[in-house]
């Protein structure tokens, strides 16, 4: 087998050990209050971290202007989930923004 | 309104699609560049299944490229990988009776995609219970049906790029189901002014801390978003 493979197998081993953690921890524990509480605010804290930047540095780069089509589609798309809390509207609705937007940019 | 085990599974099939949809262009990207890595096909096709990790293998793959060693390969898909501890965390309260099987077999599949689906579907509520509190709760099926919904896409867009070649055009922008289904899970769970102020200090932070090797900026943006969760929610 080659190095690579171990690598590989190494490397999996470990994803797999990171994601099981805490599942396994509290398997076998209460889970204290503090941690209760926290865990609350892993859903709205680590989505917003992961849309923020794909909306707001679509080229890596900070862009807050009307030609940031990513940011007008992701606005709007927003907008969608807030009145409508439908996922598959809004993505619907942000796809057809973005690619409408894009159009008209020329991009 | 009776939740099966099946009609749990099938839900999760279907909301995990239009992620998945967008999924495929990254799987492709992720076999074209491993197979420019030298990577053999067989090995590029079982890293997928291996350590189902896309933003982990694309380093993988520059890594094995440049030449790296081994220990710096590994250690690095770690540190990528390390948000998926915080997924764990928040998962581990609703699997927490199932049996070690059930957790053995989810947390494989616990991607960011997953997670976002579940999670939130775990905090929805338990209709089977609502109706009669002795009723059992299928919930954990519906994590299985939307990770494996991942998962195939995930092989099989793996397996276009390296057996096509070929990407689906840029100017499709696929890429962006993804933020969208995030963005459609997150608005709806900003219910007081904690939730909004943990968002919102996280998405900053994601903005400063972008530069950030190894994706440390979101376990950075992630934890400072639950601290001040926290404080707003202790004021």
């Amino acid at each position: 087998m080659s190095w690579l493979w171990l690598t590989m197998i190494a490397a999996g081993l470990l994803t797999y050990a990171i994601r099981l953690s805490f599942i396994q921890l509290f398997a076998h524990m209460d889970i204290p209050p503090t941690v209760k509480r926290a865990l609350r605010f892993v859903p709205p804290a680590v989505l917003s971290a992961i849309v923020f930047p794909e909306l707001l540095l679509p080229a890596g780069r900070l862009d807050l202007s009307l030609g940031n089509s990513r940011l007008l589609a992701g606005l709007l798309a927003s907008l969608v989930a807030w009145r409508t809390k439908n996922v598959f509207l809004t993505i619907l609705v942000g796809m057809a923004a973005l690619l409408l937007l894009q159009g008209f940019q020329g991009e | 309104m009776k939740l099966s085990r099946g009609t749990e599974f099938l839900a999760g099939v279907r909301d995990e699609l239009p992620i998945s949809l967008g999924g495929i262009p990254f799987g492709m990207i992720y076999g074209v560049l491993a197979l420019s890595a030298d990577i053999p096909p067989a090995a590029a096709q079982a890293m997928s299944a291996i350590v189902f990790a896309g933003s982990s293998q694309f380093i993988a793959a520059q890594l094995v490229a440049s030449g790296s060693p081994a220990a710096l390969i590994v250690l690095t898909i770690g540190v990528v990988n390390l948000r998926h501890a915080l997924y764990s965390a928040s998962v581990a309260p609703y699997l927490k009776k199932l049996a070690p099987a059930w957790k053995w077999l989810l947390c494989y599949l616990l991607t960011d995609e997953a997670y976002a689906l579940s999670i939130t579907h775990y905090q929805k509520g338990n209709p089977n219970a609502e109706l009669n509190p002795a009723f059992s709760d299928w919930r954990h099926w519906y994590f299985l049906g939307a990770g494996l919904a991942l998962w195939s896409t995930w092989q099989a867009s793996t397996a276009l790029g390296i057996f096509l070649g070929q990407q689906v055009p840029a100017s499709w922008s696929l890429d962006f189901t993804l933020p969208l289904t995030f963005l459609a899970l997150v608005v709806p769970v900003l219910r007081d002014r904690s939730s909004v102020a943990a968002a919102l200090s996280a998405g900053l932070v994601a903005l400063l801390a972008f530069s950030l090797p190894y994706k440390l900026g979101l376990i950075l943006a992630g934890l400072m978003g639950i601290t001040v969760g926290m404080w707003s929610e202790s004021r």
